[in-house]
């Protein structure tokens, strides 16, 4: 009993957020020194997606301005840096997880709503989150630390954009979080 | 001199190699520091935990000040870096579209995918979302085509825009960085963290 409490883990415990910020700052700088490009997070299902439509409605995705930008090109969208770098991001995760032992199948929410609620507004959120991030060529990963990371003025902009819309919308959703 | 692939230093074929690498450093990273649960990400927009911004302003300040070094010391020619573009009137619209999808889904597409990996179902019904998202844009895009491109500006710096030098900008940037880090416990200590 003793020695299982001393092999537990406690899975609230994470890495020192000073730590983890130069270290992902070294991830950057390896990504640029490397790649010549920052990591980001909504290219990726956002050429998934281009590829799925041109599976499902190939003349509907060739035609269009949009899709076409990605399905046109000389690859296919799923060939690209940005996927294969968010496929890292699963590996990645997992071995920390399995490591602090939070790999746990569960729906994480505030006992002040239900599971169902948590999960609808889970789906809304991603929906919208990915529609900006399209709009404003990048999300909280490629637009603004990358951005950031080479000064981007963009980078900037979406970066406060971002942290002040979840601001100002706070209050409205306090109810799903406190 | 870096960049490496770019240059020609290291052939295309490891580029894909490279990105796998770099994302298991991003996702452990995020997930390590606790990106992997919403209720650590949202305690920044209701004051009681500000992780994301530590976290986010130090990886920030160390990237930026590192590839000003990098410059300096000439390992990377800063010009064939990919700067991301400034179009004024999508980065402010998309951004608070963003954070609002930030307060009602909890995670943004990184921390998403890094959660999804430990088996956090909320997670996967975010990144769900976020191809329904694009379907959605690319379907509306039509609509969007003239703002969304309005404000081009290119890869603009920051620093040209503030019309300051960019040593001193990268400094500042730190002053402030380490500036909020004295005084969000001040904040912290006041909120009452939710408990689940």
């Amino acid at each position: 009993m003793e020695q299982e409490r001393i092999r537990t883990k406690d899975p609230n415990k994470y890495m020192n957020p000073y730590l983890a910020g130069v270290l992902l700052g070294f991830v950057l700088i390896a990504a640029f020194y490397f790649s010549g490009r920052g990591p980001g997070a909504s290219g990726g299902p956002k050429r998934v997606t281009a590829a799925i439509v041109e599976a499902v409605a190939p003349t509907h995705a060739h035609q269009s301005e949009f899709y076409g930008k990605y399905v046109n090109g000389p690859h296919s969208p799923l060939k690209d840096w940005l996927n294969f770098e968010l496929l890292g991001v699963l590996v990645g995760g997992f071995i920390s997880g399995a490591l602090a032992g939070r790999l746990n199948l569960k729906v994480e929410h505030s006992p002040k709503i239900t599971s169902r609620k948590r999960l609808f507004w889970a789906l809304i959120g991603g929906i919208l989150f990915e529609y900006g991030a399209t709009m404003a060529r990048g999300c909280t990963s490629g637009a603004a630390l990358s951005g950031i990371a080479v000064l981007a003025t963009g980078g900037f902009v979406t970066m406060l954009a971002i942290f002040g819309g979840a601001y100002l919308f706070a209050y409205f959703f306090r109810k799903l979080w406190i | 001199m870096g960049p490496l692939v770019p240059q020609g230093i290291i052939g295309p074929e490891w580029d894909f190699i490279i990105a796998l690498v770099i994302g298991m450093g991003f996702g452990f990273i995020l997930e390590a520091a606790g990106f992997s649960s919403s209720k650590n990400l949202v305690g920044l927009f209701y004051g009681y935990d500000f992780v994301v911004l530590r976290v986010f302003f130090t990886a920030a300040a160390t990237a930026a000040a590192g590839i000003v070094l990098f410059d300096y010391f000439g390992w990377i020619d800063v010009e064939m870096l990919y700067v991301q573009p400034t179009y004024w009137g999508a980065a402010i619209a998309g951004g608070m579209i963003m954070g609002l999808g930030f307060v009602t889904g909890g995670f943004c597409p990184g921390t998403g995918f890094a959660a999804s990996s430990i088996g956090k179902i909320d997670a996967m019904m975010f990144v769900l979302g976020t191809f329904l998202g694009a379907l959605l844009y690319g379907e509306t895009y039509p609509l969007l085509k003239d703002f969304v491109n309005s404000g081009y500006e290119g890869g603009i710096k920051i620093y040209d825009t503030l019309g300051i030098s960019r040593g001193l900008f990268t400094f500042l940037l730190i002053v402030v960085a380490v500036g909020m880090f004295y005084l969000v416990p001040l904040i912290e200590k006041r909120v009452k963290k939710p408990e689940y």
